[in-house]
């Protein structure tokens, strides 16, 4: 699996991957990081591994943003890969119109909150696949309720439903949602996996949404 | 608009908001940690307080702004004073690319330099009448908006910054 992250001014994929370096380039072009993962392995390329002071902003328009996004897509030496993710920063904008421009009808998920206000934006999210021939995989709702580790209790902290009642208001897959779990936050933080799946029903959301998409 | 940003541009808004007593940015650079509640709830909270308050989201392909505030799907005109912004209940006076989107389906997809003249329509041609407090609110991020923001407000005055951001 290789992963991209497109959210150049908020690279945040990186940290969460586990994965520290700097990337080099060779005669066909840029290597990403890579490392074994169970059976498989993650190569990644993000502009986090370009920079020397992860705590620099990047501050950059459109146009140079649009290049470096064509020199991921176009220069990097990812090897065979069976799936490729993209991460893409908020917005309908230059990121998201290169990446469709430079990969004609690819394929899309969509994440959302259970919040009215997120489903509004990832609504427009949904008019610029159309518009732009993307083929919608469906959609993910996050931040899904708590499960409280004491009393068990699940509180509904951002609503609920408002990811299902958009995926039927457009007539798109509903992949699944993920409750929020400190324990997963806390292992993205700092990069690590979980080690205990059957312990985090997020986790094993996760598991259940990524072996859908392997069927689609 | 089709209006891009000029050397004249910081002073046109400066002159535009020279009724405007305080102007506050709020900013994160990470999307999703509530930069339009903020924004919302500082307004709201200034209102109560009797000042008078006015908002503008300066977020266009993610206008969240206006639906926090029970002002999403109304529709503005202008006239040879400028744009007139939306009011709220509590008076707060509103103005999003919300409100010149025909349906809640349309999306702005836009490249950064249109995005400009889009902003600088809002700081500079926004009958606002008199303020105490303009609060802005931006999209994710450090690049076009921003920059442009930073470029229009630089002979304006402006506050300072107010920085959001989740414990994560």
């Amino acid at each position: 699996v290789g992963v991209l992250d497109a959210d150049l001014c908020g690279p945040s994929l990186s940290k969460m991957i586990g994965l520290k370096g700097s990337i080099h380039s060779c005669d066909q072009g840029w290597l990403p990081l890579t490392a074994p993962l169970g059976k498989g392995r993650i190569s990644a390329v993000s502009l986090s591994y370009l920079v020397e002071n992860q705590d620099d902003p990047v501050i950059w328009r459109g146009p140079k943003k649009t290049a470096m996004i064509k020199q991921f897509l176009s220069d990097v030496c990812w090897g065979e890969l069976d799936y490729l993710l993209i991460d893409t920063p908020p917005g309908t904008s230059d990121e998201h119109m290169t990446i469709m421009e430079c990969i004609p009808g690819c394929s899309v998920v969509l994440v959302t909150s259970p919040q009215a206000v997120a489903a509004a934006d990832v609504l427009r999210q949904v008019t610029f696949c159309k518009k732009t021939n993307a083929k919608v995989l469906g959609i993910i709702e996050t931040m899904s309720g708590f499960v409280c580790p004491n009393c068990s209790d699940c509180g509904l902290l951002f609503g609920q439903g408002g990811g299902r009642r958009l995926a039927e208001h457009c007539n798109i897959n509903f992949l699944g949602s993920i409750p929020i779990d400190p324990n997963l936050s806390r292992a993205l933080d700092k990069g690590e996996l979980l080690q205990n799946l059957s312990s985090s029903p997020s986790a094993q959301s996760y598991c259940d949404i990524a072996k859908l998409l392997t069927k689609t | 608009t089709g209006k891009f940003i000029t050397d004249t541009s910081p002073s046109d808004v400066a002159i535009a908001l020279s009724k405007v007593k305080h102007k506050i940015l709020v900013l994160s650079g990470k999307g999703g940690v509530g930069k339009s509640t903020v924004t919302a709830q500082i307004a709201r909270n200034l209102a109560a307080r009797d000042y008078s308050v006015g908002v503008v989201d300066v977020d266009v392909c993610g206008p969240s702004l206006a639906r926090i505030l029970g002002v999403n799907g109304q529709s503005v005109h202008k006239s040879s004073n400028g744009w007139s912004p939306v009011y709220t209940l509590d008076d707060i006076a509103v103005m999003s690319i919300d409100f010149l989107l025909g349906s809640e389906e349309d999306a702005v997809i836009w490249r950064g330099a249109k995005k400009n003249g889009m902003i600088k329509e809002f700081l500079t041609s926004v009958d606002w009448g008199e303020l105490d407090y303009l609060v802005m609110d931006t999209p994710p991020g450090t690049s076009d908006e921003h920059l442009a923001i930073v470029s229009l407000l630089k002979q304006s005055k402006v506050s300072g910054c107010v920085l959001v951001s989740t414990p994560q």
